[in-house]
């Protein structure tokens, strides 16, 4: 029973992780906390449940499609509004991102009501792998192994590509970057949208066995939060590591101390963790 | 002299606010009215830590739900008179956000408002599973005989508008009188900059606290005036976060920092939603919040100073945009 707990517990974890490195991203290369993350999340969730119910597309097929579609929103959001409250002072990019949030949850709940909408058969639904004493549902396991390609991907492009380095430098020192002859608006703009496809991914997949309504990006969000500063901000490994740490604690908060606990359980381990290191794990 | 000349805009601000209810005789008006004198009365008491001091708190729900069940609770279970009830959540609130935030104080900037965020939703999840205060559920309170003592009032919502107006009077001039002293300019000093604060000899975790517990205090005295007037409280109405980013939203929609800028705020953003929902009601669900969505991202991004922007902007003309740039 232990076994199965930590194993659904660090799979989940997989998935928060990738919404996490999506929010981290933004966060360490232009310190913004992006209030609109769930609710690019909840986006692509919808996405894949209108290429459903509409058009029977297999959310795998769809996968790719939402994945684009909010890397498109996420670069726009950025050209449009990011970009005009980067250099404000205080709390105005706060605003501006926590307004986007408002107005895309309720244009959500205005279009399509606030009723639960389930994607009820997929490539991986009802179907189980069982490995010994644990039971792993197949649409949590592929849920996993999706946000961990994307990982991967996402650290080889920042770690490798000519644009990742380039990211690295506009987060390290804007000005400097510039001088080197980086277009850091241009870095930006595309930070934004690899953000975006971060949550494009994991909404596509978590679509397959959670159920899609408007409010249904604002908890991962509020979990995504913690797993960043858990990390430490703009630290993609910490939010790897992060997201695993808080899946385990969701899963054995929940276990030990009863479900209404669970998230009681995930903030108090970050307010332990913050103590011992105050810019968090893998923060300097 | 030129201290009487600043008082002058206040005096005006609250001859206004008081006289206005007696002016428009609308039950609405009067309601619009409380929840405006409330929410920014809260702009004013999260200002002192976060505008003036710096420290962004993203839960100031919990001071607001802890003086909301404190009285409450008393007075179900043991009628206690609000009054007292509020007395003593004020003491409780001040008491939890002395033990809460004195070890989050070492935290900077983003890891310290995630800390708030953590701690406003580990105790809005005790009170939903705490049943002496009847967890989920919530409390309805039960309805006594009108009068100062109860904190009840049936036939007028004057005497609820006269105890907001008389809470938020307190805050605003708490406020006022701390920018004003030596406390203010250590609260900026520390905002600027902690570690040079530090080193020109402010002790600065002893003034952070300072504020902290006062706006705990303030925003605690709203949450029993705010349960007696609905005269019902759940964990998910006064612990969400939608009260703290409310309280955020509107403070920095005004300008932060500023003992004006919560009231600008509030005054554009409560009549906004509380009138789009009495029009638009049940039918338009989430329209209100649309457009308060869409005029929050507009502000944001023209006037990133906040509305009290545009005042400041007259006086420097087309150099505005510039001179915010330039103190990033």
């Amino acid at each position: 029973m232990l076994l199965q707990v930590i194993a659904s517990g660090v799979l989940m974890g997989f998935v928060y992780a990738l919404v996490a490195i999506g929010l981290t991203l933004i966060w360490g290369v232009m310190d913004i906390i992006n209030f609109a993350h769930g609710e690019f999340l909840m986006i692509s969730m919808y996405t894949v449940f209108w290429m459903y119910t509409l058009l029977k597309f297999d959310p795998f097929v769809s996968l790719p499609v939402a994945a684009l579609l909010i890397f498109v929103i996420s670069y726009l959001t950025y050209k449009i509004i990011i970009k005009r409250v980067i250099d404000a002072p205080g709390l105005t990019a706060l605003l501006a991102t926590f307004g986007l949030s408002l107005f895309i949850r309720n244009l959500a709940q205005f279009l399509w009501s606030p009723d639960y909408r389930f994607v009820t058969t997929s490539l991986v639904a009802d179907k189980k792998i069982t490995m010994g004493p644990v039971i792993i549902g197949l649409p949590q396991m592929a849920a996993a192994m999706g946000s961990i390609i994307m990982t991967v991907l996402v650290f080889y492009f920042i770690q490798k590509t000519k644009t990742g380095r380039a990211i690295q430098a506009t987060a390290l020192d804007r000005d400097t970057a510039k001088l080197m002859g980086i277009d850091t608006e241009k870095v930006y703009a595309i930070t934004f949208g690899i953000s975006g496809a971060c949550v494009g991914v994991a909404g596509a997949l978590m679509a397959t066995f959670f159920p899609v309504y408007p409010e249904s990006g604002a908890l991962y969000s509020l979990l995504a939060f913690v797993i960043v500063a858990l990390g430490g901000f703009g630290n993609i490994k910490g939010a790897l590591y992060g997201g695993i740490i808080i899946g385990l604690a969701e899963a054995l908060g929940g276990f030990a101390f009863g479900t209404q606990f669970k998230y009681a359980v995930v903030f108090l381990i970050y307010l332990l963790v913050i103590q011992v290191r105050p810019k968090g794990l893998f923060g300097w | 002299m030129m201290k009487k000349m600043k008082f002058h805009p206040l005096l005006v601000i609250f001859f206004v606010i008081l006289i206005l209810p007696f002016i428009n005789d609308n039950i609405n008006f009067h309601h619009i009215m409380i929840m405006f004198l409330i929410y920014a009365g809260l702009g004013e008491a999260w200002n002192i830590i976060t505008g003036f001091a710096g420290q962004t708190s993203f839960g100031h729900a919990a001071f607001f739900g802890i003086g909301a069940y404190t009285s409450t609770v008393l007075f179900y279970r043991m009628h206690i008179s609000p009054w007292a009830g509020m007395i003593l959540g004020i003491l409780l609130a001040t008491l939890v956000a002395a033990v809460v935030s004195y070890p989050c104080f070492k935290l900077k900037g983003h890891y310290f408002a995630i800390a708030t965020l953590a701690i406003a939703e580990i105790i809005k999840q005790i009170f939903i599973s705490w049943e002496y205060v009847e967890g989920a559920t919530g409390i309805s309170i039960p309805v006594m005989d009108e009068g100062i003592l109860n904190m009840q009032f049936h036939t007028s919502k004057i005497p609820y508008f006269l105890i907001a107006f008389a809470i938020f009077s307190i805050a605003v001039l708490t406020a006022h009188y701390i920018e004003q002293n030596k406390m203010g300019f250590y609260l900026k000093a520390i905002r600027e900059g902690g570690d040079a604060a530090e080193a020109i000899g402010i002790d600065t975790v002893k003034y952070k606290l300072f504020a902290m517990m006062i706006s705990a205090a303030l925003s605690a005295a709203f949450g029993t005036l705010y349960a007696q007037y609905i005269l019902y409280i759940d964990p998910f109405m006064v612990f969400t976060m939608d009260v703290s980013m409310k309280i955020v939203l509107l403070t920095v929609l005004g300008g932060l920092g500023s003992i004006y800028g919560p009231i600008i705020g509030a005054a554009i953003l409560i009549p906004l939603s509380e009138y789009t929902r009495i029009f638009l009601g049940g039918t338009g669900k989430g329209v209100d919040l649309i457009i308060f969505g869409a005029l929050i991202v507009a502000v944001a991004c023209f006037e990133p100073e906040g509305i009290l922007g545009i005042f400041k902007k007259g006086q420097r003309k087309k150099r505005g945009v510039d001179y915010a740039r330039a103190t990033t």
